[in-house]
């Protein structure tokens, strides 16, 4: 009867608490692949899917280290190596002066490494994802929290899991056909 | 502010969400702005009009391009003129935004959620107003990515021992990163309108600028980190960016110019300015579309008494400056400070005091604070006055330095008025666009601020 | 009709070219004829409203309006480019000019490198000898000819400025009779029937009326004129004429005689109201020369007392300064020359002049035959002559003073020729006159009534010789166009009687006839070109050996040898001198002086001399009235505010300046302005004050009343602020001492100076001053700066320095890469005053080059601050930074691109700056390159000296030396080392390569209190 292969089955929360409430019981359980959607961040979530790691930091500090070392060698290669010229007597090399730019180029590329990172991370842009396909996730961007545990896990099997997601008393249950 | 003024304020303060709202309510009624609610005939003719100011704006510097800078009232000695009072004026006013969004955010200032977004666009279309004037104020302007270091045949660079080159790199990345920062705080918002918008094109579009954002907890992680370090980040960088531009005037020797407390009263200076732009657009907006429930007199207040101790240290920045000129004895900087008090500008410094000291110490009186009509109207005080300190440094150090015979005086002429009101009917034209496609205060921010928002432990 | 009468005309013109012209007429935008005819309306054109308009410029209104002036200026300069192309081809045949190179490469023409040839130019018939340099045949740049005895090296302005005066667009192009444009064979036909007429009557109706000269050729082709026409009359006037010199020599010694200075014997000098220190005056460039020369604190020091009533550069350098009303001049002379007589008695001194006369006359009389008195040329004869007694009473007659016999060819009353002139036209007597140069329509003096007697009396023929279509073209039938000094042939004296031949540098750009030509044609002979004329009278003269070696050496040289008048041994005549005239001393005086810019306005079109500030006020395009400090208050006047004089019935309504040291009851006025039909530059520019004056006394008189009339108008000064005084304290920016303070305290100039250890950085590496083969520098004596501008003019032609206008003048943006800067000091009555020539200093640790964000501005490793125009972005900042404001910036496009002139007289190795690039002095970098070019060539260093600057090469008094500091035995070496040498604002240690040696005077110490003021 069902055509489509299922992507995942997903609960729709009125309210942050039950939705942490809801994926900490999930993730109790012994699911993995699970996902959790929020109009707005909620700190005790990530925790609750079990998600620690979070690689953006790293990224910024590597952009931001690659700024300033090429912003003071720019400048000093052109003042010192590629084209020396004297200006008002002062040495060729004049750190004191180098430094704005150095610092300007710092942020700069920190700046963008965090935000690039970050949505590379996150795999955006992604203008087509399986959640989508369900008409009441269009309420995860205003005011519902929805939990989605995916059919690639382990332990998923499509009445058991579905099962478990109706004991977390949830709004309501969708199938989400990928 | 720390944590437990802001707390104690909580108790005797209006709150900085109304009461009552619910993520649905604050959803809809911020994005109605956008969606559903139809332009107001007041919001074509401000539009309207704004924008003829912006062609006035192009028209005076495509008279300025055909004919070069001589339009303008500069000469020797006063080499720079309005154009520069205008970019230190419009960077400063480019403040707020991302002070606001960056610093109070990290200080965990959370009535800021509220304002943060409009100040930012603010911030953008400022920026972008005080970047005309260095690129059109040159004698040569079709030459002015001479002031990049690219590879050319010429192999020829910059000369980076110059602020001018140092204001390049400050201002285009403050610009940067502040678009950058306003950008992601938009997605989630983006999304939601992507959501709930009718229209097929606008779905459409609000899509592509959400890319997809659908609010899974990992990218909420990592957005947050992200988001964060930014922050970080952007502090500094807005702390910089006045003081590189009050290296315009420090680095060199001109008396008037080359002090030392230029950078930390810039600063001051900027934030001050910044503010009080930011209230004078939020005065009538919340007004206007009936936001006094997410901009409440509680962000009055605090915007207020941030111009209040900014104007004390700007205050604190006039005096050293005057009590130096004595004190130091250089010959030239004690007829500097003479010629302030009683040259032919004498006028628009003793001006300066009042706009930018003497009348916002009212600002004291609290009843004051939480009118906004009033507090309206001290914004544009503190408006003026930081543009005329920016006169008094640029002209009036300029028209009389050293060598007596080449004191000289400056007019602005019809072109540097044009020019200067030009890029306020610019940035004013960008913030009435800015107000009808995007939701002008973060909703997702707003829906943090409820209460049912926090997580309760059982 | 009028239209057929004008096709026909322009049919006859040039029958070549019908509907051509027409088709060159289209193109003009207004619908007029032809090239001259158009050209009348572009002066009503600049007469009219717009002039008014820029006239009543106020601030800061007018500064919004200036855009429509702007475009006007546009529209003039299109308009001259077209003019001048339609003066072109209008009407001289055009010959075809096939573009061929060099077969046979001319001798000595190298392309990239100029030539120096000898000629020079005289003014008011005093010839000033000059070297000018051309390139590739074009003469670019005008030098004093270092061998000749006149001017050692030094020029004056004017001469500097001719450059500009014969690339001129609105000089006169063709020949004209009422206004359209003829060939000069129709003009000979003209005047063939009535000359041949006159013949018969022996030439009785025929007048002439031309400058004064000294010419021998042209005195001889006179004596020819006369001959053939034995009762023609020939007139001769001169708006600054000497006549009282001439006269006051008569007086005292029966004869006309020349009187000439030898300042360098000098040890007293006394002026009485005398500017020897000002461009135009006879010698000035060998005056200025012998004088500075003697203002050494550490050598020979002379001391200068000056008594005059206009302010004067002379009374600036003045060591004692007597404002005095140059109608009380002869007063004051009657008793100094009494207290130097035997019989001298105290009480006869005038109550005013009682101490100064004493001290004076005991000072003179201590330096007997080392002392000098010398008369003002418009004081009357009466004080010449006490002049003259007194030289002699002191036995300076052989000494500082020889007379000689006139350079001025008929030095008659040049002002009751011209009146017998006016009678005989009203006499009807006048049946052909010739104005041959000259503008007496507009200079003479207003009661003579030349203009009127010229327009209401019907003389059957008026031709004029002149340059311009001006105000006396107008009123005459023919206009014959006249060349150019630069372009035609012709002889003159100097000051000391020594002839120069004239040499052209270039063929006549327009064609025209030079006063020789046309004169040869009046005395009937067949054409001779101005060559043969005047190499014909040379040859008849004795002359040592062969006559081509002779001519040959003359022409190089730029002189003939031995044509030096020889002094004559002469006698006092009389002791007692009538009084030359008793006028009111009650009322107000009113001076009448040559401009010091544009002289007697036959300079008014000439940009660069009308944007030259004059030596006190800084003043530029105009000639404000000068009142003492003193009747400014009495009146309620403040400089700007319109007056309206009044004299004898006549009125001038003018703006007036408040100058500084100028005598109470007294104002001076300046002649050359208010021009109706000067062209472009000059027209309608200031105000003609020759329509006060008056011929009886030309040059001072009283009973001038003031009236204020509430109007104001705007001046174009270029130092507004002329003091160094602020309310803050003084600013050590002139040092001066007194000779005694010199000499006690010798380094009182040196307190700011900046130790070399005073850094936070090494050398640049690549950049060790010291180790390099040059490093330039420039000393600038401050005790031999007269103020006379050459450097600034000298500096404009070599660097192609652009003209601003007025309009930009007052805004600030006037471009000169050096500037005199004038700063009074003290009693505003009586000012101690000082001139402080200002170039770019070239500081080692230069301020502009560390704000340049391009590098556009940075040194080189000699030291100099270059200034890559190519480069430049134009943000200006430069010139803020820099301390001494000598950065010039293009805030629009000054320079004229389009006017096909103006790209001939450019120097080709100087860069022409173009909109929106700063620009400032580069220590004349070309020609330090092309001496290094040469140097290494020849394998050797450039000699000290061999390497001038332009404002040095022309400067008269040697007040700027330029070189290479690194070589210890170089004069610029030698003059750092002095204890008067001092940089400026050195606490900023910015290490400026320019540096000034500073002040001293030479007070009289017994006078020293008296006119000491603090």
């Amino acid at each position: 009867m069902r055509t489509t292969p299922i992507y995942g089955i997903m609960a729709e929360f009125d309210t942050p608490t039950d939705l942490v409430e809801a994926a900490r019981k999930t993730s109790e359980a012994g699911y993995k692949k699970i996902d959790a959607y929020s109009p707005f961040p909620v700190e005790e979530l990530a925790e609750a899917i079990g998600f620690h790691r979070n690689g953006v930091p790293l990224v910024v500090l590597i952009g931001g280290l690659l700024g300033g070392l090429s912003g003071y060698l720019m400048q000093y290669w052109i003042s010192a190596i590629s084209y020396p010229i004297n200006v008002g007597g002062k040495p060729l090399q004049s750190w004191p002066a180098f430094i704005v730019v150095t610092f300007e180029m710092t942020i700069l590329f920190a700046g963008i490494a965090a935000v690039f990172g970050m949505l590379a991370l996150n795999g955006l842009p992604m203008p087509y994802h399986p959640v989508f396909n369900v008409p009441r996730f269009a309420f995860a961007t205003k005011d519902r929290f929805f939990l989605i545990i995916f059919s690639s896990d382990a332990q998923y099997d499509p009445a058991g899991t579905r099962r478990f997601l109706e004991g977390l008393n949830p709004r309501s249950i969708s199938e989400v056909p990928s | 502010m720390d944590d437990n003024t802001q707390s104690s304020m909580n108790r005797r303060q209006a709150p900085v969400i109304e009461p009552g709202h619910t993520f649905a309510t604050v959803t809809d009624k911020i994005s109605s702005i956008v969606l559903t609610r139809p332009a107001t005939t007041g919001w074509f003719i401000g539009f309207g009009i704004t924008f003829l100011v912006t062609m006035m704006l192009l028209y005076a510097i495509g008279y300025l391009f055909l004919r070069g800078v001589g339009i303008w009232g500069v000469t020797i000695p006063i080499g720079w003129g309005f154009a520069i009072v205008n970019f230190v004026w419009w960077i400063g006013i480019g403040h707020a935004g991302t002070l606001i969004s960056a610093i109070l955010l990290l200080l965990r200032q959370s009535w800021r959620n509220s304002i943060n977004r409009f100040a930012e666009a603010m911030t953008l279309f400022a920026v972008a107003a005080a970047g005309i004037f260095p690129l059109i104020h040159v004698g040569r302007p079709w030459l002015d990515y001479w002031l990049f270091p690219y590879p050319n045949t010429m192999g020829v660079w910059p000369q980076f021992r110059s602020p001018l080159v140092w204001d390049v790199f400050a201002v285009s990345t403050y610009f940067t990163i502040s678009l950058l920062f306003w950008f992601i705080g938009l997605i989630p918002d983006l999304a939601t309108l992507r959501d709930r918008s009718e229209n097929r094109w606008a779905r459409m579009i609000y899509g592509i600028l959400a890319m997809g954002w659908r609010g899974s907890a990992r990218h909420w992680h990592r957005y947050e980190t992200a988001y964060l370090l930014l922050a970080g980040l952007a502090t500094p960088l807005v702390l910089s960016v006045h003081t590189v531009v009050s290296f315009d005037f420090a680095v060199g020797i001109v008396p008037g110019w080359h002090t030392t407390i230029f950078p930390p009263y810039f600063v001051a200076g900027a934030i001050y300015s910044g503010f009080a732009m930011v209230l004078m657009l939020a005065i009538p907006i919340r007004k206007i579309y009936g936001l006094e429930g997410f901009i409440t007199e509680r962000h009055l207040d605090n915007s207020a008494k941030v111009m209040l101790a900014t104007g004390l240290i700007v205050a604190y920045g006039y005096l050293i400056e005057a009590f130096m000129g004595w004190y130091g004895g250089n010959r030239y900087d004690v007829f500097l400070m003479w010629n302030r008090l009683h040259g032919p500008y004498a006028f628009f410094y003793h001006l300066l005091w009042v706009c930018n000291i003497i009348t916002p110490q009212v600002l004291w009186i609290r009843k004051l604070r939480n009118n906004p009509a009033f507090l309206f109207l001290i914004s544009g005080i503190i408006l003026t006055g930081m543009w005329l300190e920016r006169f008094i440094i640029v002209v009036v150090s300029l028209h009389r330095d050293f060598l007596t015979s080449s004191f000289g005086m400056y007019y602005p002429t019809r072109w540097d008025w044009m020019t200067f009101i030009g890029t306020i009917g610019m940035f004013l034209c960008a913030m009435f666009l800015f107000v009808r496609l995007l939701p002008m205060i973060s909703i997702f921010e707003m829906r943090t601020l409820l209460p049912e928002a926090e997580v309760k432990a059982e | 009709m009028e239209e057929s009468k004008q096709k026909r005309r322009s049919e006859e013109v040039c029958p070549s070219k019908r509907g051509k012209l027409t088709s060159e007429i289209a193109r003009t935008l207004i619908g007029k004829r032809n090239g001259p005819e158009y050209w009348r309306s572009l002066e009503e054109l600049a007469g009219s409203e717009e002039f008014q308009e820029m006239l009543h410029r106020e601030f800061p209104k007018g500064a919004s309006e200036w855009v429509e002036s702007v475009s006007r200026r546009g529209f003039l300069k299109l308009m001259g480019a077209s003019l001048a192309l339609a003066g072109m081809t209008a009407c001289t045949k055009q010959p075809l000019e096939p573009i061929v190179p060099y077969v046979k490469q001319p001798e000595e023409m190298v392309p990239g490198r100029s030539l120096f040839y000898a000629t020079a130019m005289a003014l008011s018939g005093y010839a000033g000898p000059l070297l000018v340099e051309s390139h590739l045949g074009r003469p670019t740049k005008v030098e004093g000819n270092a061998q000749h005895p006149a001017s050692l090296g030094g020029t004056d302005i004017f001469s500097q400025a001719s450059i500009l005066g014969l690339y001129d667009p609105d000089r006169s192009q063709t020949v004209t009779y009422l206004g359209d444009a003829y060939s000069w064979g129709s003009f000979l036909q003209a005047i063939r029937g009535p000359l041949n007429v006159q013949k018969g009557l022996q030439g009785a109706g025929i007048r002439v009326l031309s400058r004064a000269t000294s010419s021998p050729t042209l005195i001889e082709q006179i004596r020819q004129f006369q001959k053939t026409y034995p009762s023609a009359k020939w007139h001769t006037y001169e708006p600054i004429n000497r006549d009282n010199v001439y006269a006051g020599a008569e007086l005292a010694f029966g004869q006309n005689l020349e009187t000439r200075y030898k300042l360098e014997n000098a040890e007293i000098i006394v002026s009485l109201d005398a500017d020897f220190l000002c461009a135009g005056f006879p010698g000035f460039a060998r005056y200025v020369r012998d004088f500075a020369a003697h203002r050494n604190p550490d050598g020979k020091m002379s001391r200068l007392y000056v008594l005059e009533s206009t302010p004067s550069s002379t009374g600036i350098k003045a060591d004692h300064r007597l404002p005095v009303r140059a109608s009380d001049i002869e007063q004051f002379a009657r008793a100094l020359d009494m207290m130097l007589g035997d019989d001298s008695d105290a009480s006869l001194v005038p109550q005013w002049a009682q101490g100064f006369v004493a001290a004076l006359a005991q000072d003179l009389k201590s330096h007997r035959g080392a002392s000098v008195v010398i008369a003002g040329d418009h004081q009357s004869p009466t004080v010449h002559a006490l002049a003259h007694s007194m030289n002699q009473a002191l036995g300076n007659s052989g000494q500082t003073v020889v007379y000689t016999e006139p350079v001025i060819a008929n030095p008659a009353n040049q002002i009751e020729s011209v009146r017998d002139l006016v009678s005989d036209m009203r006499g009807g007597k006048v049946d052909m006159l010739f104005i041959l140069g000259g503008d007496p329509v507009y200079d003479a003096p207003a009661d003579v009534g030349f203009a009127d007697a010229l327009k209401n009396t019907n003389i059957p023929l008026r031709v004029h010789l002149g340059l311009y279509q001006d105000e006396t073209a107008e009123l005459c039938h023919w206009h014959v166009n006249e060349t150019h000094y630069l372009e035609s042939w012709g002889d003159a004296r100097a000051y000391d009687g020594t002839a120069s031949i004239i040499q052209p540098l270039i063929l006549p750009l327009y064609g025209g006839k030079s006063i020789y030509e046309l004169v040869s044609l009046l005395s009937g002979q067949a054409e001779v070109s101005g060559h043969d004329l005047v190499k014909n009278y040379w040859q008849r003269q004795p002359h040592p050996g062969d006559f081509e070696t002779f001519w040959r050496r003359s022409l190089h040289d730029g002189w003939i040898a031995g044509t030096e008048f020889t002094p004559k041994q002469v006698s006092l005549q009389n002791k007692s001198f009538p009084a030359a005239h008793n006028l009111n001393l009650n009322s107000i005086e009113i001076n009448f002086r040559r401009d010091p810019s544009i002289y007697d306005g036959q300079f008014s079109n000439n940009g660069w001399l009308q944007e030259l500030p004059k030596p006190l006020t800084k003043m530029t395009w105009d000639n404000p009235v000068l009142i003492s400090p003193k009747m400014s208050e009495r009146l309620g006047l403040k400089s700007e505010d319109m007056v309206e004089l009044e004299l004898e019935g006549k009125k001038v309504t003018a703006p007036v300046w408040i100058q500084a040291g100028h005598v109470d009851q007294s104002v001076s006025v300046f002649l050359g302005y208010g021009r109706s039909r000067a062209g472009r530059a000059g027209t309608a520019m200031g105000f003609n004050m020759y329509a006060l004056r008056n011929s009886a006394i030309p040059w001072f008189t009283t009973g001038l009343k003031i009236r204020k009339t509430g109007d104001t108008y705007k001046l174009a000064t270029t130092q507004r602020y002329q003091t160094m005084e602020t309310p803050t304290g003084t600013r050590p920016l002139v040092r001066s001492a007194s000779l005694e303070e010199y000499k006690k305290e010798p380094n009182f100039a040196q307190e700011e100076e900046q130790p070399k250890s005073n850094t936070l950085y090494p050398p640049v590496p690549g950049w060790e001053y010291q180790q390099k083969p040059y490093a330039w520098g420039m000393a600038i004596d401050m005790n031999a700066c007269v103020g006379c501008n050459n450097c600034i003019l000298a500096c404009q032609s070599e660097n192609n320095i652009a003209v601003v206008g007025k309009e930009q003048t007052v805004l600030g943006r006037h471009m000169h890469w050096i500037r005199i800067d004038t700063y009074y000091q003290g009693d505003r009555d009586n000012p101690k005053a000082y001139f402080q020539p200002v170039p770019c200093m070239q500081c080692e640790n230069a301020p502009c080059e560390v704000v340049c964000p391009v590098g556009a501005t940075v040194h080189s490793t000699e030291g100099l601050n270059d200034m890559v125009y190519n480069r430049c972005v134009g943000t200006r900042y430069c010139s803020d930074n820099c301390p001494y404001k000598v950065r010039r910036f293009n805030f629009l496009l000054f320079q004229d691109w389009d006017t096909p002139q103006f790209k001939m007289m450019r120097n080709p190795q100087v860069s022409v700056r173009s909109r929106g690039v700063m620009e400032k002095c580069t220590y004349c970098v070309q020609r330090i390159t092309q001496h290094r070019i040469d140097s290494e060539r020849d394998e050797r260093k450039i000699g000290d000296g061999e390497l001038q600057t332009a404002c040095q090469q022309s400067c008269p008094a040697n007040a700027i030396i330029f070189g290479n500091i690194n070589d210890p035995n170089s004069r610029v070496a030698k003059l750092k080392t002095q204890s008067r040498n001092y940089s400026l604002l050195a606490d900023l240690n910015t290490r400026p390569r320019t540096t000034y040696l500073a002040e001293i005077r030479n007070p009289n110490p017994e006078l020293e209190e008296k006119t000491q003021t603090s």
